[in-house]
């Protein structure tokens, strides 16, 4: 227990120091990919808490994250930039002078998304499989379509713009405060997950995407773990929602489309689902490579520039990996130590010692 | 609402329940056999209708050949996501070849990006399918009488097909189960060939059929109506053909007449169908002509 204490101060502490580092050397554009990839883990991690570890295939992330995006756009924006992005119809009166700090926002972009969680989660979650998968698709839909119908909340498809991003961490003020929190939410949310699935709750969970019947009959409240589960998930889900929203600075119910789950749910299964440092590592190398292949979109060696090549490319990939290498990146397993050493030591062993 | 108007809507309502009947068809079957969400299914619409487009506007074929060439390659096209993406996943676990599936009708909208590009195209439809009748105040586009038709008379031969058939006996075994039927001598990759080819046969016509309907073409348009069928299969009670057919309709009617007598709420359409699902999955899970699994512990 000590040992693993230690290890994940170790890794806390060089997190911090690759931070630094990269905040100042890398450019602006650069930066801002470096923050999609942290809320990119925030949203990998919480999704495979349900989808990987408790083994419901629950599809309704997209809906979670709008959640949070909305709470904390419509929490930390001003009575000003509110009147300016509700020209069409004014917003409800009670929302219209709200103006709160950036962590209260952010936190409460999660509470609500958490109890959406909850609202939807204790109806479908006694659905199995596919029923589970396309009842919460439509759960994420239907809050799509109600983002689309709420003029006066919302601001409809319009969407909402001019979203101001925080400029101080911690009461201080610096220049990537933004970089900052997300990493510091993104540090929060992998290690509460580890501590969560290594609890006796993280096993009762394992234990029911093993076999349901036999957790069942071990004593496991198999609705009441799904649930708080769900529930979780879909808090760290609109928390990241919530970065996003500050990260784009606009956002619209558009954004928020099943094809955002599918995104992530396939950062989940490349890293391997029930893997938090499989999900972690794939959504950065993901949300890296996706930018880097756009150099296929503007066309190259030759080639004229082709529109929508990076995605055909990408999406290749993806149907690469799973057809051959189906258990993704880490499988089940976690990055630890000992497999690290492990690894290096397979180098140097003998093959007679390696097989033992 | 008069009379007229109620007729009206209620025709839409059966010429949109046909399309999604028809589409549903196709997840039905799949979903029987590989118990899996076929999610390339709906991107088929969207193969057939942009197929159907450019034989018209390049080749200036005439409709009825650029319709029967776009229904064969969608047949062919479906086979082959069969073959390349989910074969090779036959023994892996099913949320795996789920996700291969997102994966290829992630693909192919994407190469539908980069082949036919973003922007929407209008499709030419043929004026066979154009001409409005006026029936006691009533208008009504010809299409709308076809739909339904052409439906019907394809589901009557799937059902014998399927009922009277060898082939049809064996799709029967194998959907029963896969393994004995296997042992029994039944060419089980075959069948599953068969089955994906019928049901993307069946896709592209409900595709051409859709594209006619809603003359707009963009690669990402078969997206909602997939799910809407896929939807429309569940409701019916899924691997059921007969389940599809009424799930479809269902959805279908209820959706046209929805908006009809509630416009208010018509933004929230898209939502509707979703809604529907859960209530109908939380009172009877299996769908409404679904039939109750036995569990095994």
């Amino acid at each position: 227990m000590k040992r693993k204490i230690i290890t994940s101060l170790i890794i806390i502490g060089i997190v911090i120091v690759i931070l630094i580092l990269l905040q100042n050397t890398l450019g602006n554009f650069k930066l801002r990919i470096l923050n999609l990839a942290g809320i990119y883990v925030i949203f990998a991690v919480s999704m495979n808490l349900i989808n990987g570890f408790t083994g419901q295939l629950a599809l309704g992330h997209a809906g979670f994250i709008a959640v949070g995006a909305y709470t904390y756009t419509l929490l930390v924006m001003d009575s000003d930039l509110k009147s300016m992005n509700f020209f069409l119809e004014p917003i409800v009166p009670f929302l219209s002078s709200v103006h709160w700090p950036f962590l209260p926002a952010v936190i409460m972009g999660g509470l609500l998304a958490g109890l959406a969680g909850l609202l939807i989660g204790a109806p479908v979650l006694r659905l199995r499989g596919d029923y589970l998968a396309i009842a919460t698709l439509g759960f994420g839909e239907i809050i799509r379509t109600v983002f689309t119908n709420t003029q006066s909340i919302t601001n409809g498809s319009l969407g909402l713009k001019a979203i101001p991003m925080p400029k101080s961490f911690l009461f201080i003020e610096m220049k990537n405060a933004f970089t900052w929190w997300v990493w510091t939410a993104v540090i929060i949310t992998v290690i509460f997950h580890f501590l969560l699935v290594s609890s006796s709750y993280g096993r009762a969970l394992k234990a029911i995407r093993e076999d349901e019947k036999a957790a069942e009959a071990m004593g496991v409240n198999i609705f009441k773990h799904k649930v708080w589960a769900m529930v979780i998930s879909s808090f760290f889900a609109g928390i990241g929602g919530a970065l996003l929203a500050s990260l784009m600075t606009t956002i619209d119910p558009l954004m928020f489309r099943f094809t955002l789950t599918f995104n992530i749910l396939l950062i989940v299964v490349l890293g391997g689902m029930g893997s938090i440092s499989g999900s972690v590592i794939s959504a950065v190398v993901v949300t890296i490579l996706m930018e880097w292949l756009r150099f296929l979109d503007q066309g190259f060696m030759g080639l004229p520039e082709i529109p929508g090549l990076r995605m055909v490319v990408f999406s290749t990939l993806l149907l690469l990996v799973v057809l051959f290498y189906p258990r993704g990146l880490m499988g089940n397993e976690e990055l630890s130590w000992n497999k690290i050493t492990k690894m290096f030591q397979r180098f140097h062993m003998q093959p007679r010692e390696v097989r033992k | 609402m008069t009379l007229q108007e109620f007729l009206q809507n209620f025709a839409n309502g059966i010429s949109l329940g046909s399309l999604y009947a028809l589409i549903a068809i196709g997840y039905t079957m799949v979903y029987g056999i590989l118990r899996l969400i076929n999610f390339a299914h709906g991107e088929m619409i969207m193969v057939a209708a942009y197929i159907a487009f450019y034989t018209v506007f390049i080749f200036s074929m005439p409709w009825y050949i650029s319709f029967f060439i776009a229904i064969i390659i969608t047949t062919i096209v479906g086979i082959l996501v069969e073959r390349l993406a989910y074969k090779p996943l036959r023994s892996s676990p099913r949320v795996t070849i789920l996700i291969s599936a997102i994966g290829v009708s992630f693909f192919l909208q994407n190469l539908g990006i980069v082949l036919f590009t973003g922007r929407p195209k209008a499709f030419q439809v043929p004026t066979l399918f154009s001409q409005v009748y006026t029936i006691k105040g009533v208008n009504i586009v010809s299409l709308t009488f076809f739909i339904p038709t052409i439906t019907v008379v394809l589901l009557i031969l799937l059902v014998y097909v399927i009922n009277n058939t060898k082939i049809g006996m064996a799709m029967r075994a194998v959907a029963k189960d896969y393994d004995t039927s296997s042992l029994m001598g039944i060419d089980v990759n075959k069948i599953i060939s068969v089955t994906f080819g019928i049901g993307s046969a069946l896709a592209a016509i409900g595709g051409i059929m859709w594209s006619m309907k809603f003359p707009q073409l963009t690669p990402t348009m078969g997206l909602m109506p997939g799910l809407k069928c896929f939807i429309a299969a569940v409701l019916g009670g899924i691997g059921n053909i007969t389940g599809a057919v009424v799930g479809g309709f269902i959805l279908g009617l209820t959706e046209i007449l929805l908006v009809a007598f509630l416009p208010d709420l018509s933004g929230y359409r898209d939502a509707f169908a979703f809604i529907l699902l859960i209530l109908i999955l939380l009172v009877k899970p299996t769908g409404i002509l679904g039939e109750k699994i036995a569990e095994k512990v």
